[in-house]
């Protein structure tokens, strides 16, 4: 018995294939948080992608292809912990439905489905973490991603334990909850109706006037930062886990140190 | 209507280039939705009631042939006449065969959105037969021959010169000199001219909000009366409903009321509530001398079968496009067919068919406030992600799009693959920003770099995976 509670549990990474590409430091920060919330971490070398791009082009057949290689991968660990709210709530809420013909693969999928969480709400909510050891000076603002928002009811969370950072000063953003026009191949497939949403979004972001725009999705968050820097703003973007973890050494996203 | 959906892209662009359109629909963000969430949060029990009206409309669903049976008992009973119509066309030419036999030149409208579906204005026009719309609104656009470009405020894509401009033109037997300037004088000529055609009419044309199958009763509801005058006044009164507007009980009807204009406008009620069932009897007031309804199918009952069958439960409050950000961004008549925004995105592909409709299930970024704001808990982005998996099994989905998840989804199956690959792209993509941390273009993400600059990839490109494999060689 006490050695089943002195185990320290599992965690599964999911590392999301944008944090994997564009931003390492992301996933070293959640790995650094995780551990500290007691946990120990591996990092599965057989992932790539929560498979969002085919799922939400009608592709179902490829989408169930990557779930159930996803699913292998991960289902022996206590938890599966990604950082970010879309794949997180992918993961968690829309493997099992690929699965309707089939029962055994059903099972799987909402077997796993049960194990997969965000990462900021897995430190509180799950973890109980109340606060982190980082310093962050300045005043930044929080954009709630609509997939963590909506289907994983992220919102408290992050700014829980934003508010334990030395010398951060979290000013609210005006329709936080709206959407940034990202959307995945949306961004793509409707440029123009993206950019009339983003250009909304990143008008609140300079009136809030605040020096950082955290939020914990990367497809949002490279949608603003682009945004941003299209529009000579200087506002810095950054994922929520790099501020958390303390990792903030790393230029913002878009940037580089000279910029 | 003419269909323009296949033209979506489009028609957003040149919505966004559209300065007027812009600034009317800057009201729908600042209005409606501040509205709704003030009388959402003023009722406690708002949220039970969301289940209590999914429950109720699920359960007719399941037995909308008794409950339609029952509902057309009761309204014969009550000396009233119900026609089926499965399709527009047959609609239309019942309607037509009404306004014949009761020898009708003009009819006055309330407010119908199955009469939109159907085309009913221009039917009637091209059969010798006047329609007059009595809602303001829809007056509005009548006079400006355009579609509505909202379920339930018609003309929201207008601003208050542009309905002024409207009235000058048409009603030019008033003093050219007259003042129009505040909304008020706008809404009292209307008035005035509307008074003498709810006299003339010969046909009242309603639409529903609910039939009743426990009464056989119409409701309809409305902020500005014109729905009772349309059916009070005239001989006859024709009500034109679709199939799902059944509900079981008159205590059905007032706990769904509870839900309808909370989400619609923010009000805890409509003005009006009307109940109407048969003909003027003999010691009513007034009335109609002859009740009837025509009830619509036009593809729903394939719908009840199907994965979009929760899309039946819809009361028509318009909350899911008022909170749609694409919506706000592109206004209702971007969509190209009568219902716009993520019901729209739904109903049309159904309606009018995906060919012509694909754009719309397709337009949306997925970021689910339409279903977080549905009175009747309808989910949205799930039913337009059907919509996309119908597009893909039919090959109907672009070609370029399709090749490019294809090969997208060949390394993404592959992981060994896919992160030999990447690890080359990545570098390529971080090399060629160095010193920049951006592109401003990128060959093949046009899409992106027209509006916004493309983060390169952090520090020198090594991927996650890379970095943390190297990590766990050296530990």
């Amino acid at each position: 018995m006490a050695d089943e509670k002195a185990r320290r549990p599992k965690v599964g990474l999911f590392v999301t294939c944008l944090v994997d590409l564009f931003r390492p430091t992301v996933g070293f920060a959640a790995v650094k948080l995780i551990e500290a919330a007691g946990c120990d971490v591996e990092v599965p070398a057989a992932q790539t992608c929560c498979g969002q791009p085919a799922f939400n082009s009608g592709d179902d057949g490829d989408t169930r292809a990557i779930a159930r290689g996803v699913i292998k991968a991960f289902e022996s660990y206590d938890y599966v912990v990604a950082p970010s709210g879309s794949c997180g709530g992918m993961l968690k809420l829309h493997y099992a439905g690929l699965f309707n013909d089939d029962p055994a693969w059903k099972a799987r999928a909402e077997a796993f489905g049960a194990k997969v969480h965000e990462l900021v709400s897995f430190l509180t909510d799950v973890r109980g973490m109340k606060d982190v050891a980082a310093r962050f000076p300045g005043s930044v603002t929080y954009h709630d991603s609509c997939a963590g928002l909506r289907e994983l009811g992220i919102r408290d969370q992050p700014r829980q334990l934003l508010g334990s950072v030395e010398g951060l000063k979290l000013v609210e953003l005006k329709d936080a909850n709206v959407c940034c026009g990202f959307g995945g191949t949306f961004c793509v497939k409707y440029p123009d109706i993206s950019n009339a949403i983003v250009e909304r979004k990143t008008e609140e972001i300079v009136a809030s006037g605040a020096e950082t725009l955290l939020a914990g999705d990367m497809g949002c968050l490279m949608n603003m930062a682009g945004k941003l820097q299209r529009e000579n703003r200087s506002v810095s973007v950054r994922h929520v886990a790099e501020v958390l973890a303390d990792m903030t050494d790393v230029p913002p996203i878009g940037e580089t140190r000279e910029s | 209507m003419e269909i323009t959906s296949n033209t979506f892209k489009k028609n957003a662009r040149e919505a966004l280039a559209d300065p007027a359109l812009q600034r009317a629909m800057s009201h729908v963000r600042s209005g409606f939705i501040d509205k709704r969430a003030r009388a959402a949060a003023a009722l406690p029990e708002f949220d039970e009631i969301r289940d209590t009206g999914r429950d109720i409309k699920n359960h007719t669903l399941a037995h909308l042939d008794l409950y339609l049976e029952a509902y057309e008992d009761r309204v014969r009973s009550a000396g009233g006449e119900v026609h089926y119509a499965e399709t527009a066309e047959s609609a239309l030419e019942t309607v037509l065969g009404i306004c014949r036999k009761a020898n009708a030149k003009t009819v006055t409208k309330g407010k119908s959105m199955i009469a939109e579906e159907i085309g009913l204005n221009e039917y009637l026009e091209e059969h010798g037969i006047e329609p007059v719309e009595t809602d303001l609104g829809e007056y509005i656009i009548q006079l400006r021959h355009e579609g509505p470009s909202h379920i339930i405020a018609p003309a929201v894509h207008l601003n208050k010169d542009q309905v002024e401009e409207s009235f000058r033109a048409a009603h030019t037997d008033l003093p050219a000199d007259r003042d129009l300037s505040e909304p008020t004088s706008l809404l009292n000529e209307a008035r005035g001219i509307l008074r003498e055609r709810f006299l003339a009419a010969d046909v009242g044309i309603t639409g529903a909000n609910f039939l009743v199958a426990e009464t056989g009763t119409s409701v309809i509801v409305t902020n500005e009366g014109n729905g009772d005058l349309t059916q009070i006044l005239p001989r006859v009164h024709i009500v034109v409903a679709s199939i799902e507007k059944i509900v079981p009980t008159l205590n059905d009807v007032s706990q769904i009321m509870r839900l309808l204009a909370r989400s619609a406008t923010g009000q805890d009620l409509s003005v009006y509530t009307t109940f109407s069932t048969g003909p003027r009897r003999p010691d009513d007031p007034d009335g109609p001398d002859e009740y009837h309804v025509v009830i619509l199918d036009n593809g729903r009952s394939e719908m009840l079968g199907s994965e979009f069958k929760e899309a039946l439960r819809c009361i028509r409050c318009g909350a899911c496009m008022n909170h749609c950000p694409v919506y706000q961004a592109v206004g209702g008549h971007a969509y190209g067919w009568v219902y716009p925004g993520p019901i729209g995105a739904v109903l049309d592909p159904q309606l009018i068919g995906i060919e012509k409709a694909g754009n719309l299930p397709n337009a949306s970024t997925f970021c689910g406030r339409c279903e977080e704001v549905c009175p009747m808990r309808i989910p949205l982005p799930k039913m337009m992600r059907h919509w996309r998996e119908k597009e893909f099994e039919r090959h109907l989905s672009p070609a370029t799009a399709r090749y490019g998840i294809g090969l997208w989804a060949f390394f993404a199956r592959r992981p060994r693959l896919y992160q030999w690959a990447t690890r080359w792209a990545m570098r390529v993509l971080a090399n060629g920003a160095i010193g920049k941390g951006r592109y401003t273009s990128l060959p093949l993400a046009g899409g992106w770099t027209k509006y916004r600059d493309f983060p390169s990839p952090e520090g020198d490109g090594r991927t996650f995976q890379e970095q943390w494999a190297a990590r766990r060689k050296s530990a």
